[in-house]
């Protein structure tokens, strides 16, 4: 990694942001922090196993596309979903016991920490291969396109998100995605969250071509570049990609520069990244500046503040007493969901 | 009744089903302006359009993956793989989401797919277009698979295949494309599970599917007159094998023999075998014989392909060689 390290400017917009959707927003992303904070005590406590993907530091992506998004539409997203799924409104207890392998998770534990799923919020997943979620996204969005063009149903198109990173911008499912979205005109918003690493890989080491949002030119629709730590830069970019699905007019690349503040995973020891570029990175937590954007702006105050941060810590506590109260699935139920009929 | 070719039994299948159930679409390569390599889908596109008959672009896997997200999504898809060989791209897509999708979700999202198209060894069309992918495919939890093989079944087990809400790999094949036969006019579908009982015998069980039961055919055609009396059974079913129905055709004749068309090593006889193995080593007198093709990529020349599968002579020496009379 380079000495110059470019920063994309900031730009906050509150003009459209209203103060619940404001507090909202806060508590989104503290939500995924701390969710994630103690995902990595309860894997260093044995309540969690194999390999876990940490959101720290990304949370404006999650909660600046996704809160922006209805109940209705879809979000589809890569290994590191957790707060994606927290963001779309999956229950954090539900997820916790999925991380538990509890018979109560979101997956019935089937699926563990790469794989959440939940019909009832429309969310698609939870995929451990780079890219593989993409065309089930793509397909989510032509179902959209589908429903309001063959089975002639009045209601508004529903949007899907596609989340993946910067190293998926590489593999051919990304590209050939993109030429269909914008063929057929599907309703899906692309979002890259570059945070310049692909475990070890820097990002201008497996690129020719870094600036992935220029990329969409090629094939036709609009590429946009965004300070992936700006919760309203990332939420102002989102609705409008979301207005166009929603209009017909196609599909829209996202590109989140942003950073995980943890390694690849619980696993990776997280060498390679130096010292001096997390700090950079750091200095930018996208919760703290919101946090000071709010309170220098008077948008809301310190006491505000501390009841949003007492209610987070409430809910996660009760997620980890639910999901370590549950029972486990029953081996006699080692073959159920593998097809329609086990129900 | 009518005499229908093969092709056509296949689209009368699909536009039936299209026409009662509107979420039923079909996407492929040339599936749409150009009514299919295969003529399968021919005429389908000015009956039904752009959207549910879809042309796509040459990416198998993404294709594959947008059909199972609309499929989640509650819509019904048929993918047609131009020639099923070009599946192997799309193999991420139908082991991880096709196939494993419904368990690792815990049972949150259903795969109400159909991946159809034509496999097995044509005439001089090269190795990589003379693939058998059913071995391949067999070991991925939660796909079912079946293999038509007359116009009768196809039509029968495509309708199944299509109301089925589990995914189904629908294996059709080359050279049977032109077979005619006569159909009912009425509505009727197939069990997607069971065998088809080709002809009641008595002297030696043969299981086959696809085009090798009617080299099986003229085998037994022949071996009749000489006095044998052979029980042919049509597998229909790849995953899961009818172990029952072949278990209890043995139970009769103590003589097992398995023609396939795919590959010998893995193949779907040493699956039948090792079932066999399990649960009804009893009934057998002698080893089971499978008759497979040759472990080898399908040659150009003729002669040599000629020699990479298994032909009437050879299932005539192997009864022969199990049977006195």
């Amino acid at each position: 990694m380079s000495d110059n390290i470019i920063l994309p400017s900031r730009l906050y917009d509150n003009s459209i942001v209203d103060y619940e959707t404001m507090l909202n927003l806060y508590q989104d992303m503290l939500l995924g922090r701390n969710f994630e904070d103690m995902c990595a005590q309860m894997y260093y406590r044995g309540k969690m196993f194999g390999f876990v993907h940490l959101y720290n530091g990304q949370e404006a992506v999650s909660t600046g596309v996704i809160k922006a998004l209805d109940n209705t539409d879809y979000v589809c997203s890569t290994y590191r979903d957790h707060v994606h799924a927290l963001s779309k409104g999956v229950p954090a207890s539900l997820v916790m016991a999925e991380l538990f392998g509890k018979e109560t998770g979101c997956s019935h534990g089937r699926g563990g920490s790469m794989h959440i799923f939940s019909a009832p919020h429309n969310f698609l997943g939870g995929f451990a291969f780079i890219g593989e979620g993409i065309p089930v996204a793509t397909g989510a969005a032509f179902q959209s396109v589908y429903r309001s063009q063959v089975l002639n149903e009045s209601k508004a198109i529903r949007v899907t998100a596609c989340f993946f990173g910067d190293g998926t911008s590489n593999n051919g499912q990304f590209f050939e995605c993109l030429n269909m979205a914008v063929l057929w005109k599907l309703p899906i918003i692309f979002i890259v969250e570059n945070n310049q690493w692909a475990i070890g890989m820097a990002h201008n080491r497996s690129s020719s071509s870094p600036e992935i949002h220029k990329k969409a030119a090629s094939f036709g629709l609009p590429g946009i570049e965004v300070d992936g730590m700006d919760v309203l830069a990332v939420r102002k970019v989102a609705c409008q990609a979301i207005h166009r699905a929603r209009q017909g007019e196609g599909p829209t690349l996202i590109e989140a520069l942003t950073y995980r503040f943890r390694g690849h995973s619980l696993a990776d020891p997280d060498e390679l990244r130096s010292r001096q570029e997390k700090e950079a990175w750091l200095a930018r937590d996208p919760i703290t500046s919101f946090k000071n954007y709010l309170l220098s702006n008077s948008i809301t105050n310190q006491s505000i503040i501390a009841e949003i941060n007492a209610k987070v810590k409430k809910e996660v506590d009760n997620a980890i007493e639910f999901a370590l109260s549950s029972p486990e699935p029953e081996v006699k139920d080692l073959k159920r969901y593998l097809f329609a009929e086990d129900l | 009744m009518n005499q229908v070719f093969m092709f056509d039994a296949l689209r009368e299948a699909t536009d039936e089903e299209m026409e009662k159930d509107s979420s039923v679409f079909i996407l492929g390569e040339d599936v749409g302006h150009y009514g299919g390599s295969y003529k399968v889908t021919k005429d389908l596109h000015s009956k039904y359009g752009d959207l549910r008959v879809l042309d796509t672009p040459i990416a198998e896997n993404s294709f594959m993956g947008m059909a199972i997200g609309s499929a989640i999504t509650g819509l019904r898809p048929i993918v047609e793989g131009m020639n099923m060989s070009f599946l192997l791209l799309a193999f991420n897509q139908i082991s991880n989401n096709a196939g494993m999708l419904r368990y690792t979700s815990g049972g949150n999202f259903k795969i109400p797919i159909v991946i159809r198209g034509p496999g097995g060894v044509g005439k001089q069309l090269g190795a990589e277009h003379s693939q058998r992918l059913e071995a391949y495919f067999q070991a991925i939890p939660g796909l079912k698979i079946v293999a038509c093989s007359t116009p009768y079944n196809a039509k029968g087990l495509l309708k199944s295949a299509i109301r089925d809400d589990n995914p189904v790999i629908f294996f059709e094949h080359v050279l049977l494309y032109n077979l005619k036969e006569n159909l009912p006019d009425y509505e009727y579908f197939l069990p997607l599970d069971k065998v088809e009982l080709v002809r009641k015998g008595k002297d030696v069980t043969i299981v086959t599917y696809s085009r090798m039961r009617h080299h099986v055919i003229q085998a037994v055609d022949k071996l009749v007159k000489e006095g044998y009396d052979p029980e042919v059974l049509d597998l229909i079913s790849l995953k899961p094998i009818d172990i029952m129905s072949i278990g209890n055709s043995l139970s009769k004749t103590h003589k097992l023999i398995i023609v396939e068309e795919c590959m010998k090593t893995g193949g779907i006889a040493a699956e039948i075998i090792a079932q066999i193995n399990d649960n009804w080593f009893d009934q057998l007198d002698a080893p089971i014989i499978r008759l497979s093709s040759q472990d080898i990529p399908t040659p150009y020349n003729g002669t040599l392909e000629k020699a990479t599968v298994i032909h009437p002579e050879q299932i005539m020496k192997a009864v022969k060689s199990l049977v006195n009379i």
